[in-house]
């Protein structure tokens, strides 16, 4: 793998009761990392993690459209998230909700900006939920998948000494 | 699903914004009740409410020093709610780390490279 000296490292930060604040620096133009977030087949490449398979990634970038994407763990578990987008300002700004079909109810409002000039871009990630309790599931759903990966992980171990 | 530890007790101490506020000024330093009552710009009997909830769950520990009540912060019990917001942090990493290499990609396109490698 390459290494990115010059990237940043995600800082996430929970400036109220319900809300998340993911930030990141990429060592690339606005303009990129605008283009990676909103198209599908890039959004296919870097959104899983390398955790699954992207099945879905859906993005109908527009005031009213729709966006879903789903992704296949290697272990067999589908994680669903969908949303509409509220607002768009080309490489700067995304004003969207946010569903994970896990918990419909816990529906989220996410601001995404992207900020910089030249070479740089800092990502921020501002998710608004309606209550704690919600914003605190969304926070122990992120680690599911973590989860998800170790048992994955453990599987694949016991199959190899079988 | 099962909820973990989010709703024990001190995650639900650490839930209330003045709490926080409380804890952010401990963690400069011990202080004496006074000096957090002045800062906060709440009243006494609020200050010393919050700082009882942060007693029980152990967020906080006391000592008197004359006629003062020292307040300090227990760092050991923060740790459980620091981890669980890091591992969070960890899986959006993961994902922006993926993403890197994936603008590197697009940056090379853009400056009329065929790519080497990865």
């Amino acid at each position: 793998m390459t290494a990115m000296a010059n990237s940043g490292t995600a800082v996430v930060t929970l400036p109220t009761d319900t809300q998340i604040l993911i930030t990141r620096e990429f060592a690339a133009p606005k303009h990129l990392v605008y283009r990676a977030w909103t198209t599908p087949e890039l959004i296919k490449r870097w959104w899983t993690a390398r955790r699954g398979e992207a099945t879905v990634a859906e993005v109908d970038l527009r005031v009213g459209g729709k966006w879903r994407y789903v992704m296949v763990t290697d272990g067999g578990f589908e994680v669903g998230f969908h949303g509409e987008y509220r607002e768009i300002v080309e490489n700067e700004r995304i004003v969207s909700t946010e569903v994970y079909e896990g918990m419909p109810e816990g529906e989220a409002l996410n601001t995404i900006t992207f900020t910089g000039t030249g070479e740089r871009t800092k990502l921020t990630i501002l998710v608004q939920h309606s209550c704690r309790e919600h914003r605190d599931a969304h926070i122990e759903s992120g680690m599911e998948s973590g989860l998800q990966d170790a048992l994955d992980l453990l599987e694949q171990v016991a199959q190899s000494l079988g | 699903m099962a909820r973990a530890a989010t709703t024990t007790d001190a995650f639900n101490a650490v839930a209330e914004p003045r709490r926080r506020e409380i804890l952010e000024l401990l963690a400069r330093g011990e202080r004496p009740v006074n000096d957090l009552v002045a800062r906060l710009r709440l009243g006494q009997p609020q200050v010393s409410k919050h700082l009882r909830v942060l007693r029980e769950v152990g967020l906080v520990d006391v000592r008197d020093e004359g006629r003062q009540r020292v307040y300090r912060l227990n760092g050991r019990r923060l740790k459980p709610i620091h981890d669980w917001v890091k591992r969070f942090e960890r899986s959006w990493e993961e994902r922006f780390v993926v993403l890197d290499e994936l603008l590197e990609e697009l940056k090379g396109e853009e400056r009329g490279d065929d790519g080497d490698g990865e």
